[in-house]
């Protein structure tokens, strides 16, 4: 049974799907218990198969599917790096699983069933993503991963669906440039898996369709995760989509979509050849910064919340990406612990935000007036995510910051290092004019009123959705505490070599 | 947008030119693609699994994992326009949409001719799920014809006489259950012992001398799985057609 | 010349992926970028086949030997380079598929935009939204 728990970790959120399919469609109230047990079980999964890593040699576990030996069949490969992905993504579903009784309920009437079937289905398409070791598998995966993401942001209705043609487009462009990658690399490698793929390349020497074949795989990952110049999508197709939908989507998609860049550059391609023979380091830093100070910025323009947090989302893909390509250990280290701190990071802030649109019906700065006297539990786990945005310990907001400064400082990148300082600045100013508004009961235009001592009567968000906001908020704070653990038994292992 | 569209996709184009002498040769029997991995296929398919039909076996077993996720993007597929299209009474006020006025099709020339040609469809739908093995076909491209007589059906007469056949409850089971045989497959598998989709492990169902039997169990596994794939690809079919066709009502189409 | 024969197969893809590319980004009508998708789309799939073709060869379903009457192992002639390159075939299988689900989501999508707004180009439905 121990063998099996990394298959078990796609494989029951996939039965669970079908389950509420099958079940759901004539009982519409199971769905949602249904969608918890099969989430918490894949968590569980997940996290055995973390501690079984632990144990091993080379720090790798490979499942043969069919039994069949790789490279001529599909394998699943679960290290350190995939594994903490895993966990993150994991309990992020379980979370909003958690979370998303009530919402649905209130606006989705009576497409319950569907949207369950259509969560579990994200959320194992995005597992299966992160553990598959083979490239084509990964598309397959990627695909199931889309077009779910498609029909959940579209059931937000009105605007929502330009949006989400939008998203259709630059998403169906981003997937066949990634298949066109792969498929430049079975023309010359003669492989699809991703190890077997790794160990061919270098024989192959300064081949031009191998560099075509990179640029295609970075430019169509770098779509799916919206990097500056080709985030057009992101903002309106989060901003406009169900609570659930984005308090799902948001965190986890982009996410995925930078592991995948990682495996791909680092275990497919190796660094060597990457930062000495492809000279893109420079303009890829470049990218990263323009991408970092422009979601800061066009964040401090906004007036609606939700649509602030998703250009935070752009510039937050701005560190991962730059601190991957700066090709220093510390930088890669920092990539990596960002994208779970990130994910978790953005579950609570939309959360939150979803909550206030549940009570208040609108994400504007007038719904949080004297939000502090109504929702006191809402806005502490606000202020908890606030403080991890900005970077202030213990939160593990602080220690990704830590490790991306200093791997900018070792391989001298000083503009990034300044654009990183810059951004925590902006998210200072986010977050406390929010705060202000909560505290003192008036919008930064206007002077709170001194004669006005009426007490509010509490008027908190349900239990269901209170304790998820609160188990987010609690894990920031223990995966700051832990950050040793993570990082020196899970990350530094598996670090690849040839970085600064 | 069209100049930045233009400048786009011929820089696409100069880069992939810029490739092509990279490329093997055309037709090239030794290149890299050929002779790696699906030499390997095509040398033991026959031994292994006992299927002819190289592509059916490669599907269905080496990379069954695969189809199983291409069944569920199939799925997901139904399931997601079912979601967005489906006309609901609690989001928006059904008696207030304007409807364009209906046309119903006169049956009298194509609804006879098609009453004659579905049986044959069906017929040959089911020979190309079962022949899979030895010529070109197996379970999507069965599922595709099944899947086309019923929408044959109802383009000649009527949508809602084909709904009253195949109804909405129904194919949303059948393409539920249709992936559900797929995993189900592999599920098994597992409980005797093997991993996930490892058809061998269903040895002992067939009796007789283990070697023999582990080929013999996936020679038939892949007929299971196969059919599991019929189904959900022809409720699928039938149910993107029904819902594009009715614009969500589900009573009358084109 | 000779560059051109050589190369033909793969600079007809190259023009069809430039054709669906540019339908996809620049035209204003949404069927219109539909279109673009499905031929960027099947332009990767002839891409992806023709890189499987060999010559002389036929597809890839074992054929039997002259005079074989029983059906078993040693019946077949198995000899790669007489048959066609599988796997790139049964790759394309799955992207048919995905090619398929994604247009019929498009599809929905530009059914339930010209229900609400009236029109299919993307610059009136802008105006409308503002």
């Amino acid at each position: 049974m121990e063998q099996q728990y990394p298959v078990l970790i796609v494989l029951i959120p996939m039965f669970t799907a079908l389950a509420i399919t099958l079940i759901g469609w004539f009982r519409p109230v199971l769905c949602q218990p249904l969608a918890v047990a099969g989430l918490f079980g894949s968590f569980c999964s997940a996290v055995a198969t973390l501690v079984q890593v632990k144990n091993t040699a080379n720090g790798v576990i490979s499942y043969h599917l069919g039994n069949w030996a790789p490279p001529y069949g599909i394998e699943h490969r679960f290290d350190g790096l995939n594994g903490l992905v895993l966990v993150m993504v994991s309990f992020v579903a379980l979370l909003v699983a958690i979370y998303a009784k009530k919402p649905v309920e209130k606006e989705l009437g009576g497409k319950i069933s569907n949207f369950y079937t259509l969560f579990v289905l994200l959320v194992t398409g995005l597992l299966g993503m992160t553990i598959s070791g083979d490239a084509f598998n990964l598309y397959v995966l990627l695909e199931i991963a889309a077009l779910t993401s498609y029909a959940l942001l579209a059931m937000g209705r009105g605007k929502a669906y330009m949006a989400t043609f939008n998203y259709v487009i630059l998403g169906t462009i981003g997937a066949c440039f990634y298949l066109l990658g792969v498929g430049f690399l079975l023309i010359k490698t003669g492989s699809l898996n991703i190890a077997d793929m790794g160990t061919i390349i270098p024989g192959l020497g300064g081949s031009n369709t191998i560099l075509i074949a990179f640029g295609f795989l970075m430019v169509g990952v770098w779509i799916k995760m919206a990097l500056f110049p080709f985030h057009g999508w992101l903002p309106n197709a989060y901003t406009y989509a169900p609570t659930a939908t984005s308090c799902l989507v948001a965190p986890l998609m982009t996410k995925v979509s930078v592991y995948v860049m990682l495996r791909i550059m680092f275990w497919v391609y190796s660094a060597e050849w990457i930062f000495e023979v492809v000279q893109w380091q420079s303009v890829v830093m470049a990218v990263a910064v323009i991408a970092i100070l422009m979601g800061s910025f066009f964040a401090l323009a906004q007036r609606d919340i939700k649509k602030m947090l998703t250009y935070l989302i752009v510039a937050e893909i701005g560190y991962m990406v730059g601190g991957a390509w700066t090709g220093t250990s510390l930088g890669l280290t920092g990539t990596i612990y960002h994208i779970i701190a990130d994910g978790l990071m953005t579950v609570c802030l939309f959360m939150v935000i979803g909550s206030i649109v549940y009570k208040k019906g609108s994400a504007q700065f007038e719904s949080f007036k004297d939000a502090f006297q109504t929702m006191p539990w809402t806005m502490s786990a606000l202020v908890v995510a606030g403080l991890s945005m900005i970077g202030v310990p213990p939160t593990c907001g602080f220690f990704s910051k830590w490790y991306l400064l200093g791997g900018a400082y070792i391989s001298s990148n000083y503009v990034y290092m300044v654009a990183l300082l810059i951004s925590s600045l902006i998210n200072a100013v986010l977050f406390i004019r929010i705060v202000e508004t909560a505290f003192f009961g008036a919008t930064s235009e206007e002077i709170p009123d001194p004669h006005d001592h009426a007490v509010r009567q509490i008027d908190e968000s349900p239990l269901s959705m209170l304790i998820p906001i609160w188990m987010a908020a609690a894990s920031l704070v223990l995966t700051g505490l832990y950050t040793r653990d993570i990082v020196t038994k899970w990350i530094q292992p598996i670090l690849p070599g040839g970085l600064i | 947008m069209k100049t930045l569209a233009l400048v786009i996709s011929l820089l696409m184009g100069s880069i992939l030119v810029v490739s092509l002498d990279d490329l093997p040769a055309w037709g090239d029997v030794n290149s890299p693609a050929n002779s790696h991995v699906s030499a390997y296929y095509l040398d033991n398919t026959m031994q292994q699994t006992g299927v002819p039909n190289v592509v059916t076996s490669v599907l269905a077993d080496y990379r069954g994992f695969d189809t199983m996720f291409e069944t569920g993007v199939v799925f997901v597929a139904v399931i997601g326009i079912m979601a967005i299209l489906r006309r609901d009474q609690r989001l928006e006020d059904i008696e207030k949409v304007e409807r364009p006025p209906y046309f119903p099709p006169d049956p009298a020339i194509t609804g006879v001719a098609a009453r004659f040609i579905v049986p044959f469809m069906q017929i040959f739908g089911l020979y190309v799920l079962a022949h899979g093995h030895y010529s070109p076909g197996g379970g999507f491209q069965a599922g595709v014809i099944l899947g086309a007589s019923v929408i044959l059906l109802a383009m000649t007469n009527g949508l809602n006489g084909a709904l009253s056949r195949l109804t909405e409850d129904w194919f949303v089971l059948l393409s539920g259950l249709g992936f559900l045989i797929f995993a189900g497959v592999g599920l098994a598998c597992m409980f005797y012992g093997g991993n996930f989709l490892d058809y061998s492990a269903l040895a002992p169902l067939m009796g007789g001398e283990p070697s023999v039997a582990a080929v013999k169990a996936r020679y038939h596994a892949m007929l299971w799985v196969e059919i599991g794939v019929t189904f959900t690809v022809m409720s699928a079919m039938f149910a993107i057609y029904s819902y594009l066709a009715s614009d969500g009502w589900m009573d009358r189409g084109l | 010349m000779a560059w051109l024969e050589a190369n033909y197969n793969y600079l007809l893809v190259i023009v069809l992926l430039m054709i669906g590319l540019w339908a996809m980004i620049g035209k204003n009508n949404l069927i219109k970028k539909c279109v673009g998708m499905c031929i960027f789309q099947n332009a990767i799939i002839m891409f992806f086949i023709s890189m499987g073709a060999k010559a002389g060869s036929t597809i890839p379903i074992l054929k039997l030997k002259e005079g074989a009457t029983t059906y078993g192992v040693n019946d077949y002639i198995i000899d790669p380079t007489q048959y066609d390159n599988p796997l790139t075939q049964i790759l394309m299988l799955t992207a048919i598929v995905v090619g398929v689900a994604t247009l019929g989501m498009a599809l929905t999508l530009v059914q339930k935009m010209y229900a609400e707004y009236g029109t299919c180009e993307e610059d009136e439905i802008l105006e409308k939204i503002k």
